[in-house]
């Protein structure tokens, strides 16, 4: 648990080298995106009539996506954090803007954003074991100590439970991709740490694509109707079998899963996608929103992109560090 | 533009208003791209100019003009070359408009000559800024004299939502929540001034009702 404090940042700030399984995984990504932006440039002309201007939205969005991710694995641990650092504060600045709160709360969602940066301060200075407790234990105590000194005590419960679930997945869950990164080098990984955070990424959205085409296509049975009415049984399970299948074949290229621990992220990850999604989705249909915000064109803010990875990176962490990981 | 302005805008202005706001545009293909025009939104913040300033496609962020209190704005002479200089303002005399008199005239002299040039004219119609309660104040005339005497400039409603959270009246620390402008159909003059008021006050409740809820939950809404 203990570890000598590394200098995050330090003069000696070399760039990891990338491993093949890596590089072949970004050039399989970038020749899906290629035939997406053909079929976005192609589809209204074999097909016109049609408006196909989410499809092109969502592909041009995808490009800027998988640039950022990629050049963040690429450049190493501290780009990384960064970037996931970022990504926290505008879900969080999502959430918190649209969850019910009162003008009250003002300071306290300032001091909630302060948190970002000392959440990934402990994924910087390596400090797994204070990461974990920091906002589960901690936040949790203080957060709602800090409401009532402001001595605002409608709905208090309800505001203080809203804070905490918003600090949890968009800050804590977020912050496990960035600490992946942090698994040291003398471990037995087959393409380093950015291949597993490659993985959790790639898996985690397409599992997404892969439950929408499939309920695109066989689409029947609704499965959430009342919080989702769009996701079907066919769509859930067909992604859950491809995803499952994914995971299983590509898994030990990227990541150490070997045995149980491959049958298990196999059997679980593309199961937490689909919860994080459909928990997103009731979050929003109790406050009235579709979308968290208009961020990424074509797909809608920055939770409704990462909604399910809340709820895959934590998992994904944990059964790596149970099966294979010395140092978690 | 002038360069001060342009890079005020680009490397302060920008970077600040997606921070703290966001930024999110609903209708953006609405927001004109060249003068004369008249924008008219609800005022609850400072960052209601600092947002609207930075949506528009930096070809018309140029012609852009806020109207603003000469009393505020023009106090000192480094506020006052920041004000015209920088944020481009053309100043309105408060103190002025309430007299009433063939004074008040001349208060609206200087938005005219900004429309007569092309420019856009940015104005909140509501003449300062709310409390954050997020209910919209009286209308004040001026939007509409301005309507009439340019009949072929275009008035946009705006709904600016949830700036007033970031940086109430009365407050100097800015938190970072999203915001929502939300951009109307253009109302053209309609040959009364009360009557127009009232429609332009009906678009922007309009616009407000389609916002989403980035507004604060009032004590009695449990």
């Amino acid at each position: 648990m203990t570890s000598p404090i590394t200098l995050p940042f330090s003069a000696a700030w070399h760039t990891p080298p990338a491993a093949p399984a890596l590089i072949w995984g970004l050039g399989a990504v970038l020749a899906i995106l290629t035939l997406g932006a053909l079929a976005a440039a192609l589809l209204p002309l074999v097909r016109p009539g049609k408006d196909y201007t989410n499809l092109r939205q969502r592909v041009n969005s995808w490009w800027v996506m998988v640039a950022l991710l990629a050049a963040a694995l690429l450049l190493g641990w501290q780009a990384t954090t960064v970037l996931f650092a970022v990504i926290s504060f505008i879900a969080l600045r999502e959430f918190l803007s649209l969850a019910p709160s009162r003008r009250e709360d003002r300071l306290v969602i300032l001091a909630a954003y302060l948190v970002i940066p000392i959440n990934y301060a402990f994924v910087a200075f390596d400090r797994y074991g204070v990461y974990l407790v920091f906002i589960p234990v901690y936040c949790f105590m203080v957060a709602p100590f800090l409401m009532a000194c402001i001595g605002q005590t409608q709905a208090y419960l309800a505001r203080a439970a809203t804070l905490h679930w918003g600090l949890v997945t968009c800050v804590y869950s977020l912050g496990y991709v960035a600490f992946l990164m942090r698994t040291p080098l003398t471990e037995h990984l087959p393409a380093g740490p950015a291949g597993m955070v490659f993985l959790l990424l790639f898996v985690t959205e397409f599992n997404d694509v892969a439950q929408y085409v499939w309920g695109k296509l066989f689409g029947r049975n609704k499965i959430t109707p009342k919080v989702s009415p769009n996701k079907t049984w066919e769509g859930f399970l067909g992604g859950w079998i491809s995803t499952a299948a994914v995971i299983w074949f590509l898994g030990p290229y990227l990541a150490p899963l070997q045995g149980w621990g491959r049958a298990w992220m196999a059997f679980a990850l593309p199961l937490a996608g689909f919860a994080g999604d459909v928990t997103m989705s009731a979050v929003k249909r109790d406050i009235g929103v579709k979308d968290t915000s208009a961020l990424i064109p074509g797909h809608g803010g920055m939770l409704d992109r990462a909604d399910s990875l809340t709820f895959t990176a934590p998992l994904y962490f944990h059964l790596l560090a149970f099966f294979a990981l010395e140092r978690f | 533009m002038n360069l001060i302005r342009f890079i005020f805008l680009l490397v302060f202005a920008i970077p600040v208003a997606r921070i703290f706001t966001g930024a999110d545009v609903v209708d953006r293909q609405r927001l004109p791209k060249k003068g004369p025009a008249i924008i008219a939104a609800n005022h609850n913040s400072h960052v209601d100019t600092l947002l609207l300033l930075t949506v528009f496609p930096l070809t018309a962020m140029g012609r852009l003009r806020p109207v603003a209190a000469a009393d505020y704005f023009l106090r000192g002479p480094m506020i006052s070359w920041f004000s015209r200089k920088v944020i481009g303002i053309v100043p309105i005399t408060r103190t002025g408009a309430t007299s009433g008199g063939p004074a008040d005239q001349d208060v609206l002299a200087p938005a005219r000559e900004a429309l007569g040039r092309g420019d856009i004219i940015l104005i909140f119609p509501e003449g300062t800024r709310g409390d954050s309660s997020d209910a919209m104040g009286r209308l004040k005339a001026g939007v509409a004299r301005l309507a009439e005497a340019f009949p072929q400039a275009p008035v946009i409603p705006i709904w600016l939502e949830g700036a007033g959270r970031v940086l109430p009246k009365g407050t100097h620390v800015p938190v970072p929540m999203n915001c929502t402008v939300l951009v109307g159909e253009p109302l053209a003059w309609c040959g009364e001034r009360a009557a127009f008021i009232d429609r332009l006050r009906a678009a922007l409740l309009d616009l407000k009702a389609k916002a989403p809820p980035q507004h604060w939950i009032e004590p009695e809404q449990v």
